[in-house]
């Protein structure tokens, strides 16, 4: 494995029982970027990150990680990671600082060591006033900067969070990606997974969507929306009696299906002939009597990647 | 490092995260320190009363310690079903920490309450009138031979905590198969009473001989009625309970190590 790849996973396999949860993954990450593992529940992401991070083992395929493979030695691999599992693992009835400390004493540190570090990552998590309450006093926001402090604690070369902003209110969620943006600032590689598409737009440098155990794309954001070519077109109607007759059809004039709004009487589709697209759609609502209070024509977010690709939204706009 | 010292090494500071644990958690300390005060004053009053008075307080006490220590391996079971749950388990197995740390410090700590389990209900135990009568050393042989025996339960009690499917089935199935054994037992009445398979069951039960033995090197005398029946275990009984300790924990250390390396959060 050349040295500028830090993480490297090649037809990994899983099955539990009849579910495959992955199904032959590959995926590379050069050293000092982040890639974000993006898809909705039950799609494969804990299982890529706990193969990943030596906690279990494949079916079938390779992988390494900060040039150890994860098989052959978990020792190394482990010496070389933090993870932050999906769920916050911090110990309720130790304190912020004492969590940090048994982390660093276990990474192998001597006690100086380990107090001084965890008493720099109380301070840079924000959680100085709090260091000496046991943790079952804290906020989830709080908990779960612990457990990213807890990933951090041996300055590994690899970081992997799973789903490190889920369940985070919208402030919990900034103060996270703020963190994360230092990680990767400092030079660590980064793999985060997600069900936002917003989280991985705006954290990672290239994304890998994955859907039933298997990569359906991946490139930079950008790439992914140029991939997804046609733009969305948007309409909102008068009257909610008219949605109906407006899904329809855009239903025929888009290339996927539509995503409806009923109380803000919106409808919206990808379609692939951008103006053209929008004219005919004009031309049938007149048709069938609907009155069209506004139009828009956007260039496509990451949720219309992820709605061409999949067919299905993502949790989010379920 | 060798593997050795760093498994001590990285146990003992698991061991110290758990006694904290034990500190700050109301549950955990009424169970190690209330509970065992509790079983000495109501067995001995309450069954001591109605079976033969002081000389049957003085029989009981080893019943009860054994039966204490055992049910105190259910702190291990709780307490690595509860770590599995909270994914604390997980962040453990993603660190270079010996694969062996999380449960030798899980009943290295138990070991610790135990220890102070035996403490308080000997204090209690000389309140109701029970004595050591016999010599220091065969005193000292016989707490730690009780030590041994609760060490040997917890990693039983390990294997349990791992598979349990849920912190409340790890629970009950905790202390479930433990009633019969410690009932089945000399625990509270001598084996000799039992009917006829029963009777089989108790003097061949390493409960049975884990108390007697502790009977024999306090110097405590069984009421009449209640000596064992004679037999190989009975005249054995500190070679057995020994044999017990080494034979569950060479079953029991390989098979909770080796699950404890595939075993999955919940
Ligand atoms: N230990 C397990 N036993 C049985 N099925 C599992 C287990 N872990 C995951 N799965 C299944 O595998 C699939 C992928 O799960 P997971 O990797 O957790 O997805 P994600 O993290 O993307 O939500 C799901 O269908 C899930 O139900
Ligand atoms: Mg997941």
């Amino acid at each position: 494995m050349p040295t500028d790849t830090a993480v490297r996973a090649e037809a990994l396999v899983k099955t539990f029982g009849s579910t495959r949860a992955l199904d032959g993954i590959d995926l590379e990450i050069p050293t000092g970027t982040v890639l974000g593992l993006l898809g909705p529940n039950g799609a494969g992401k804990t299982t890529a990150v706990r193969i990943l991070t030596t906690l279990l083992r494949p079916d079938s395929g390779r992988a390494w990680v900060a040039g150890h493979d994860v098989l052959a030695e978990p020792d190394k691999v482990r010496r070389s990671i933090g993870l932050s599992g999906q769920y916050a693992a911090v110990d309720e009835n130790l304190t912020g600082f004492e969590n940090l400390y048994m982390v660093g004493r276990l990474y192998g540190m001597n006690k100086p060591d380990a107090r001084t570090r965890a008493t720099e990552l109380i301070n840079r998590f924000r959680l100085t006033d709090a260091a000496a309450r046991p943790s079952k006093t804290y906020s989830g926001g709080m908990r779960r900067r612990l457990d990213l402090a807890g990933a951090l604690v041996a300055e590994p070369q690899v970081v992997l969070l799973d789903e490190p902003t889920t369940g985070l209110d919208p402030r919990g969620r900034l103060d996270t990606w703020e963190v994360i943006g230092e990680l990767v600032a400092d030079g660590a590689t980064v793999l985060l997974t997600t069900q936002y598409l917003e989280e991985a737009d705006q954290l990672a440098d290239t994304i890998l969507v994955i859907d039933h155990g298997k990569v359906i794309a991946s490139g930079t954001a950008d790439q992914l929306k140029a991939e997804v070519g046609g733009e969305r077109l948007e309409i909102v109607v008068a009257e909610e009696s008219e949605v109906e007759a407006t899904t329809r059809v855009l239903a025929e004039v888009g290339s996927a299906e539509p995503t409806v709004d009923r109380h803000g009487k919106r409808v919206q589709v990808l379609v692939d002939a951008g103006p053209k697209s929008l004219v005919e759609a004009l031309r049938r609502l007149d048709v069938e009597n609907v009155t069209v209070l506004d139009v828009g024509l956007h260039r496509p977010t990451l949720d219309d990647v992820f709605l061409s690709l999949t067919g299905h939204a993502t949790e989010e706009t379920a | 490092m060798t593997v050795l010292t760093q498994g001590l090494r990285d146990s003992g500071i698991v061991a110290w995260r758990n006694l904290l644990n034990v500190r700050r958690n109301a549950d955990w300390l009424f169970a190690a320190v209330i509970q065992p005060i509790m079983f000495v004053l109501l067995f001995a009053y309450v069954f001591g009363g109605a079976l033969g008075g002081g000389q049957y307080r003085e029989f009981l006490i080893a019943g009860i310690f054994v039966q204490t220590i055992s049910f105190n391996s259910a702190f291990t079971v709780i307490g690595l079903c509860n770590d599995l749950q909270k994914g604390i388990i997980d962040r453990f197995r993603s660190l270079p920490m010996s694969r062996l740390a999380v449960l030798l410090g899980r009943t290295t700590s138990d070991l610790v309450v135990s220890a102070l389990a035996l403490l308080i209900m000997s204090l209690c135990g000389l309140l109701v009138g029970w004595r050591i009568r016999g010599s220091f050393l065969d005193a000292v042989l016989a707490y730690l031979l009780l030590l041994l025996f609760g060490f040997a339960m917890s990693w039983i009690g390990a294997l349990i905590g791992l598979s349990a499917p849920s912190v409340e089935v790890a629970q009950s199935a905790g202390l479930m198969w433990l009633f019969p054994l410690s009932f089945i037992s000399s625990a509270f009445v001598g084996a000799g009473t039992m009917p006829g398979p029963l009777r089989v069951v108790a003097e061949w039960n390493p409960f049975t001989a884990v108390i007697q033995s502790v009977r024999d090197l306090f110097g405590n005398e069984a009421p009449p009625g209640m000596a064992p029946p004679p037999g190989w275990p009975a005249d054995n009984a500190v070679l057995y309970a020994l044999l017990s300790s080494i034979v569950i924990l060479a079953v029991f250390v390989p098979l909770s190590v080796a699950k404890y390396r595939r075993v999955a959060s919940k």
